[in-house]
């Protein structure tokens, strides 16, 4: 989905002179209601259904928008040209890549939303507390069915956000999902599943591993670490880092 | 109504003149007469997906040409092109070849990448169909004792070679000689192949400069700032990368961010810097950049003709040599044809081996092959981005544009 978002921010720059930043909000607002709908229609009927169930029925999802966007936009790589793609902010001896820094304040600016908005609004506790025990939700009286789909709705906007910043560090292709995927993985695992601070945490992680081992033995290597790291994680601390056991 | 008939002196030179017209009006036309009907099916597999598409698809724009350049300069054959799209992956690369021949191709052209054109020469070689290699730099090619494989594209070394030449020739004409170089590649199995070429042919060379450190990264990489980081860390003067469209793009944002103005970009034969998508995307900050590689020859009427039939078929592209080689691939296919006159494989193979074409559009000598299958006659020419349109500006005599070394800064008012 976050590919989508990609391109849709693409087109919007393309064909409104939209900036992605500007596109942002309205690509993570039709998310929402994309992931909403894709929840109640398609999801929720499989929510009980066995997990291989569940697991397919994603993968043809994916395989559906991969090729979709194959059949639309093409297999060539869309980018978009911004000024500040040759930009960077120097701070002494440091020198910072303007399109990553907008990009890493928008992430952490839409973070502090999402933490606002699990711990200041009725709904978003509700979420936590159905996330927490779904017995004890339905039990007072939530609807645990419209918070599922909420809850994917907001995880859907948080991908098409993604994609709108992504398309300004990188061009789009249709099969730019799998390697993301994996990295997404990884960085959830290490910074422990259900933790939104263990998954900031796993990014940063990751991140800096992979500069450092580049830096300090070949780039091509660089993978290799954040690997390593996942592997050293899941041996010490199967959880995660900020993960709770019961998570798993 | 009546209907006379008379036979005179008059009708009958009427109908002397009209019947002549008749049989002469085909004649110039007999060029395209002649390619009918079409019977040499030639696959062509490029990477038209994936990583390497844009590369790809302008390979192919050379051989969607190659029909009406062929008529233009009046030689009797018409190829059936069939496409393939190898997805920029050798395994990908191997099942289309294999579809191909299932489909009756007669020749497989291809496949602009090394580690997909060893995958399908592969099946070349064992289902005995001859291939011609249009792009793919990698020895193993034509060092791996194939009997049906012939490669009209330089090799690593070859490619090296011509560089190192080319350098110091470069050097020479602008009185500036860089001390030091850093090599930063991508770690396939063309980088890798260049990166042994390097290794082993610096010292013989013996190039003006040190050589003081190789960095490799991944070839489907997305972010190249650690590698650019520790490449600007040694301080060289010139930076030679190998490299591909993709990642060139990458490279040089991050030179422009990371503010390293070195005193040359300059690789030593490999894409990427001369391709229009990056021209096009890395406006001023493409310019100046110097890749040492082979080259369409402006003097030759062929690739006048393959311009011209280029530019009219896709007016908002520029050919290059991925177009070039992939129509010369074409052409070579044609004559292979035209001199065994025969579809057979064996026959085909043999007219290749004996294959001697003088006219046709890359610089260099007549394609022909060695016993290995490889045309060791290409030259190699500097083409420096200058003007949004890379210029040959080495060797001297085929200059087509004054030499600018070293290259101005970023924020040069020579940038524009």
């Amino acid at each position: 989905m976050m590919v989508v978002g990609m391109y849709l921010a693409w087109v919007a720059f393309d064909y409104a002179e939209l900036t992605p930043l500007f596109s942002l909000p309205l690509i993570a607002l039709l998310f929402f209601g994309l992931g909403y709908g894709l929840q109640r229609g398609l999801i929720s009927p499989f929510i009980n259904r066995p997990e291989h169930q569940q697991f397919l029925l994603l993968l043809a999802i994916a395989t559906l928008l991969v090729n979709g966007c194959l059949a639309i936009a093409g297999p060539d790589s869309r980018g978009i040209q911004l000024e500040s793609q040759f930009d960077s902010y120097e701070l002494g001896p440091l020198v910072f890549d303007a399109v990553r820094v907008h990009a890493a304040f928008a992430a952490m600016a839409i973070a502090g939303l999402l933490w606002l908005f699990f711990t200041r609004t009725r709904i978003g506790k509700a979420i936590r507390a159905a996330a927490d025990n779904h017995m004890g939700a339905l039990v007072v009286g939530l609807d645990v069915r419209r918070l599922y789909a909420v809850t994917f709705g907001i995880g859907a906007a948080c991908v098409g956000a993604a994609g709108a910043l992504m398309i300004t560090i990188i061009p789009v292709t249709p099969f730019l999902a799998a390697e993301y995927t994996l990295l997404a993985f990884v960085i959830v695992i290490v910074g422990g599943l259900g933790s939104m601070t263990g998954a900031l945490l796993g990014g940063l992680l990751i991140g800096v591993s992979e500069a450092v081992a580049g830096l300090l033995l070949q780039p091509s290597l660089k993978s290799m670490f954040s690997f390593g790291l996942l592997i050293l994680v899941l041996l010490l601390r199967p959880q995660g880092l900020l993960g709770r056991k019961d998570a798993r | 109504m009546t209907n006379k008939k008379s036979f005179t002196r008059r009708n009958l030179g009427r109908a002397t003149v009209a019947g002549a017209a008749l049989i002469g009006a085909p004649l110039p036309l007999r060029y395209g007469f002649a390619q009918s009907p079409a019977n040499l099916k030639v696959a062509l597999l490029l990477p038209t997906s994936g990583g390497q598409a844009l590369i790809g698809q302008a390979c192919k724009r050379g051989a969607d040409v190659a029909n009406d350049v062929l008529a233009d300069m009046k030689i009797a054959a018409k190829l059936e092109i069939v496409n393939y799209d190898t997805e920029s992956k050798p395994d990908v690369s191997r099942t289309q070849a294999e579809k191909a021949i299932e489909a009756g191709a007669h020749v497989l052209v291809g496949a602009f990448d090394s580690g997909q054109t060893i995958a399908i020469a592969q099946v070349a070689e064992q289902r005995g169909v001859p291939l011609i290699v249009n792009i793919a730099a990698a020895p193993p090619i034509t060092e791996s004792g194939y009997k049906f494989i012939v490669r009209n594209f330089p090799t690593a070394p070859m490619l090296i070679g011509g560089a190192f030449n080319l350098h110091k020739e470069t050097f020479k004409a602008s009185g500036t000689t860089p001390k030091t170089a850093v090599l930063l590649s991508l770690n396939d199995t063309f980088g890798t192949a260049m990166i042994g070429g390097i290794k082993a042919m610096f010292p013989k060379f013996d190039m003006p400069y040190e050589l003081v450190d190789i960095i490799t990264y991944d070839a489907a990489a997305k972010d190249l700032s650690v590698e650019v980081a520790k490449a600007k860390a040694t301080k060289a003067d010139m930076l030679m990368p190998v490299c591909r469209l993709n990642d060139a793009k990458l490279m040089i944002q991050e030179l422009v961010k990371q503010r390293w103005e070195p005193m040359a970009v300059m690789n030593p034969g490999s894409p990427g810097l001369y391709e229009q998508d990056f021209l096009k995307t890395m406006g001023k900050y493409g310019e100046f950049h110097i890749s040492n590689v082979p080259w369409l020859d402006p003097k030759s009427a062929m690739t006048t003709s393959l311009e011209a039939r280029h530019a009219a078929k896709f007016p908002n592209d520029q050919l290059d040599i991925n177009g070039g080689f992939t129509f010369e691939a074409m052409l070579i296919a044609a004559h292979a044809w035209l001199a065994a006159k025969s579809t057979k494989p064996e026959a085909l193979m043999e007219a290749l081996r004996k294959v001697k074409i003088d006219q046709h559009v890359i610089i260099g000598g007549p394609i022909q092959f060695d016993a290995k299958g490889q045309n060791v006659g290409i030259k190699a020419a500097a083409v420096q981005n200058l003007k949004r349109k890379p210029t040959v500006v080495m060797p001297l005599e085929s200059a087509a544009a004054p030499l600018v070394f070293p290259e101005p800064g970023w924020n040069d008012k020579r940038r524009v």
